[in-house]
């Protein structure tokens, strides 16, 4: 269980830095495959939104030079993102995988949308395979724990969107939203949403400007709203007083020289900006100008964050879940890591029994049914005597960290064969031989445990 | 009584009540005032200022009601106090005589001022918070003042509103006033300070009304503008101290 987590996020780094991190959805499967190709790392899973951009990682020999990576496929020097960057190990890593997934670890905490992202990124990695035995079993255990936390407190029920915080701060502009009009640039979900709050609240009407127009007639038919081919962008976001951006653009869209234009057309009227794309469509610079104001997702996620006094009590709650959740899930590993090694044990024991048996068989000559009971039960009586204390404290050393230490002594001293992953039961594991135990599911561990005690 | 209507200003920012209270007694002294000297009374300085703090009062008053905001209170009743103070304090206690052929005239000359002056104060408040509140909005802290003023283009219509209603009333004060100045005094009264001030605020006045219908000047230029003109203003009032024509002492 070696697992390993590196990444940005919304507490280690700015959006400047976060948007130089940030993957395209279309570039997922090409990163992911380079980062399952570097030496070590056995799984991979990439998520990248607009909080964070964070790599997970599983390596068979406890060894994982994610750094390397973000060296490699950036081609970053250590110095622009060493102070930037979080790193995760092991049991820390595991924990770090449930708090996001539970959104414990989000900017609004209970926010609903980091489950999406995360089963998303991991819908694109098991596609390309990235993703195929334990790191799957994390992140299917994340979902699981993501779903209690969600039922089992309330973080989840007042949740603060990044949506409603845009209607407040519309709100303090404008005051009524009634009669505004509402520009999206961009066809994405969580422009959607913000259109979405913003109509509740007044706003009448709804321009959609996106590169590709089938998309954009799509969103705006949703709204009985109006989609404007892109080259007409510049022309258009005037008439709107609302401009929510979210294109997946590389630079920006919006400069001061396109504000100064907007407000000339305007005549001054104030125009709300929200940019909630990573990297950012909208030039800090505009903000400077009279009239014009701009919010990117930090600042309205800053805004959330000084509306969340009342939820602490419950996301504390939802953390004690968690690390109830991470122990679990360690304890479990860690038995099935040692499973194996019994199985095989037992398995390696049980044929040199047999081996001797036959090999002595002819001697014995003919035996009656309770003699040959009685060899039987010596014979496996000295089997079950030996295999006593190896097993006792194989299964002790599984809730101890250093099991695997324990593991490859019982396995060099019995000369067992090497382990493979023990869930190999994905195709792209051919190494693994019959004798390695298949599959050993995690809750059908301590059963077998307790087999091989008797 | 002006005693206690000033009292109730300064505690006015915590208490709402006191402020009721001191406007009731401001208003009774105003009438009362009216009653001893008959309107013709509002012409003297004294109760020119002190019904303009009224004014103000209530004006701010209607908006604590609207907007349940008492922000601006923190420009506004510093002024009023200013009002009523020098109000107070002030030894001329000189009314024209009320046989004046122009006392009717008069009074219509001063109650519009009075208003417009009102009004374009109100203006020039609502342009200074609209600076502020842009300032905060854009800088992303949102203190807890700036949560409970109501919304910027809130603000900035009721301040545009004041400026449309005030600059009629300005307008029309001062024509009669030229009107009225030109028949007592003749050409010469264009060169009396306040005249030239009270054209000069009229003008700025002026001027941003038409930036606005132009450009849609808002934020920190018209904010500029508007203090520029609030300050002539000022000026124009305290000229009331300089001017011949406005000592009242006149017929």
């Amino acid at each position: 269980m070696n697992f390993f987590v590196l990444g940005v996020n919304h507490k280690t780094a700015p959006v400047e830095v976060r948007e130089r991190f940030a993957i395209p959805e279309s570039r997922l499967p090409d990163a992911l495959s380079k980062l399952t190709s570097m030496e070590g790392i056995e799984e991979g899973m990439i998520v990248s939104t607009c909080n964070r951009v964070e790599i997970f990682a599983r390596s068979q020999n406890g060894h994982c030079d994610l750094q390397r990576f973000v060296r490699e496929y950036f081609g970053f020097s250590p110095g622009e993102y060493e102070s930037y960057i979080f790193q995760h190990e092991q049991m820390d890593a595991v924990k770090h995988v449930f708090r996001v997934a539970s959104s414990l670890d989000s900017m609004v905490v209970g926010e609903s949308q980091i489950l999406g992202q995360v089963k998303e990124a991991y819908a694109t990695a098991r596609a390309v395979g990235s993703v195929n035995s334990q790191l799957d079993q994390l992140l299917t255990r994340a979902f699981a724990v993501a779903k209690k936390v969600r039922s089992e407190t309330s973080i989840a029920s007042s949740s603060v969107s990044i949506a409603s915080v845009a209607v407040e701060l519309a709100g303090k502009i404008f005051g009524s939203l009634h009669g505004k009009s509402v520009y999206l640039v961009g066809a994405g979900k969580m422009c959607e949403l913000a259109a979405r709050h913003l109509i509740a609240h007044g706003a009448t009407k709804i321009y959609v400007g996106n590169r590709t127009l089938d998309r954009a007639v799509a969103l705006a038919e949703k709204f009985q709203g109006e989609a404007i081919p892109f080259e007409r962008l510049y022309d258009t976001v005037p008439w709107a007083d609302i401009v929510i951006s979210s294109t997946g653009a590389p630079h920006t869209i919006f400069r001061k020289e396109h504000g100064e234009k907007f407000l000339h057309v305007r005549k001054n009227r104030p125009m709300f900006f929200i940019d909630i794309a990573v990297p950012r469509d909208i030039d800090p610079g505009l903000n400077d100008l009279d009239g014009i104001f701009v919010y990117n997702i930090d600042d309205l996620q800053e805004v959330v964050q000084s509306h969340l006094g009342g939820r602490h009590k419950e996301a504390l709650r939802a953390e004690a879940l968690v690390d109830e959740e991470v122990r679990k899930f360690e304890a479990r590993a860690q038995t099935a890591e040692v499973v194996p090694t019994i199985v095989s044990l037992q398995q390696h024991l049980e044929t040199l029994r047999q081996a001797e048996l036959d090999r002595v068989r002819g001697r014995l000559g003919a035996l009656s049914p309770e003699q040959e009971m009685a060899i039987e039960a010596l014979t496996r009586g000295i089997i079950n005597k030996i295999m006593h204390t190896p097993i006792t404290t194989l299964k002790a050393s599984a809730r101890d960290p250093e099991s695997t230490t324990v593991i490859d002594v019982v396995r060099k001293l019995f000369n067992l064969r090497p382990v493979t992953a023990p869930q190999t039961a994905a195709p792209a594991a051919t190494a693994a031989p019959k004798s390695a135990p298949k599959a050993v599911d995690a809750p059908e561990a301590p059963a077998l445990v307790r087999q091989n005690q008797k | 009584m002006l005693m206690l209507r000033q009292r109730g200003e300064r505690s006015g920012r915590v208490a709402a009540p006191a402020v009721g209270i001191g406007m009731v007694f401001h208003f009774v002294s105003v009438v009362e005032t009216a009653g001893l000297y008959g309107y013709a009374n509002l012409m003297t300085i004294r109760q020119a200022e002190s019904s303009l703090a009224l004014l103000i009062a209530i004006i701010f008053t209607v908006l604590y009601l609207r907007y349940k905001t008492a922000t601006p209170a923190a420009l506004i009743f510093p002024l009023i106090f200013l009002l009523s103070f020098a109000s107070a304090i002030s030894q001329h206690q000189v009314a024209i005589s009320r046989s004046s052929l122009y006392s009717g005239w008069i009074f219509f000359h001063v109650s519009t001022l009075i208003f417009g002056y009102a009004m374009l104060f109100l203006s020039f408040v609502s342009s200074l918070l609209y600076l502020v509140m842009a300032r905060q909005l854009k800088s992303k802290q949102s203190s807890s003042w700036v949560r409970r003023m109501p919304a910027l283009q809130e603000v900035d219509e009721l301040g545009y509103k004041a400026l449309l209603l005030g600059f009629p009333f300005m307008t029309i004060g001062l024509i009669t006033g030229s009107v009225l100045a030109e028949e007592k005094f003749g050409a010469s009264f264009i060169g009396d300070p306040k005249v030239v001030l009270s054209l000069l605020m009229w003008a700025v006045y002026l001027t941003l009304l038409y930036t606005r219908w132009s450009a849609g000047w808002r934020g920190r230029k018209a904010a500029y503008l508007a203090s520029v003109g609030f300050a002539v203003a000022v000026c124009a009032w305290g000229a009331n101290y300089l001017s011949k024509l406005h000592r009242f002492v006149a017929p």
